[in-house]
């Protein structure tokens, strides 16, 4: 396969990731709105989502500010709330390792669960190249962008989406699209069938806790049922 | 604490969580099977996201045949699996979606 141009990769990128902002645009209303009700500024609204850019770690903290928490609390609770990005560093660290420190700073940024999604899948499906990382600079700006554009929205003119409009329902779908084509041993469907179902089990847990013991217990089964390498 | 410090502290947490691997891994020794655990880390994440998604919609457990979500999200893994295509997959389960909330409206 001929090597694919920065151009080329990162328009990908932003195409791959555009059909997830149908469902991540919703977030961002929804936020604004939040904020804003939380007693935030305007300013400090959209100052969360471009410093902390992390949906579920901002919708926590802006409650946490509506009820008065103490700023120590709030950190505490963002770090154990973003704490699975951890997993995603590790897990794009190997495609990016020949990056400048500047690209790896960038890119850190914007790995989201959005970005990363598509871009992993992308890096197992296509291989590592050299222009690799520009896909995951489309994905992420893309994702960025809209994340600002929406919380903007929200803020001044608040969340006026139909509770009706099942569009959150995008984010799932996306995120089964991506999985289930790379489904390809028995070791990666129990990792992802045992992930699922702790994830289930531990829903109730509080500030994504859950989420983090379903994909660590879900990894080491990969790893068990995978056994030693010959 | 002032609301920007905050969340400017908030925003570096963050920020260093995402950066923790990407700029130790060349750097640290890690035992082998921690690299081999990587190429799980995607099935296991989202499908961690995904399923309490589906069987959990409004926040609590609902596992039965008149959860739309439940049943349109079959029918999505059903479509991603025979087409890997991840446009096709989305727009069948909305569609699914939408007509299941619709006919179990109804009964």
């Amino acid at each position: 396969m001929p090597e694919k141009t920065r151009k080329n990769e990162f328009w990908s990128g932003v195409r791959d990731e555009a059909p997830i902002l149908l469902g991540v645009a919703p977030f961002g209303l929804l936020f604004g709105a939040l904020a804003i009700s939380a007693h935030l500024s305007s300013l400090a609204a959209q100052a969360m989502s471009s410093i902390i850019f992390a949906g579920s770690a901002q919708f926590i903290a802006a409650q946490l500010v509506g009820t008065g928490s103490s700023g120590l609390v709030i950190l505490m609770v963002v770090f154990v709330v973003n704490l699975r990005h951890a997993l995603y560093s590790a897990s794009v660290a190997p495609h990016v390792k020949d990056l400048k420190t500047g690209w790896k700073l960038l890119l850190s940024y914007l790995l989201t669960d959005e970005a990363y999604a598509v871009t992993i899948t992308h890096y197992n499906k296509e291989g590592d190249s050299e222009n690799r990382h520009w896909y995951f600079l489309g994905a992420g700006l893309t994702l960025w962008s809209a994340w600002q554009v929406s919380t903007a929205v929200g803020i001044f003119i608040g969340a006026r989406i139909p509770a009706s409009w099942p569009l959150d329902f995008v984010l799932p779908l996306t995120f089964i699209a991506l999985v289930v084509p790379a489904l390809k041993d028995r070791a990666g469907v129990a990792a992802a069938l045992v992930a699922g179902v702790i994830g289930l089990l531990a829903f109730g847990f509080p500030y994504k806790t859950g989420l983090l013991l379903a994909a660590l217990i879900g990894i080491v089964t990969g790893l068990v049922i995978e056994g030693k390498p010959k | 604490m002032n609301i920007w410090l905050v969340i400017l502290l908030a925003g570096l947490a963050t920020f260093a969580t995402r950066l923790s691997f990407i700029l130790l891994l060349d750097r640290i020794k890690v035992p082998d099977w921690f690299r081999r655990g990587l190429r799980f880390v995607p099935v296991a994440v989202l499908s961690a996201i995904i399923l309490p998604e589906l069987t959990s919609p409004n926040g609590s457990l609902f596992l039965s045949w008149r959860n739309p979500q439940l049943l349109a999200g079959a029918v999505a893994i059903l479509v991603a699996w025979k087409t890997k295509n991840v446009l096709l997959t989305i727009a069948v389960g909305m569609a699914a979606l939408l007509i299941f909330q619709a006919v179990l409206g109804l009964c």
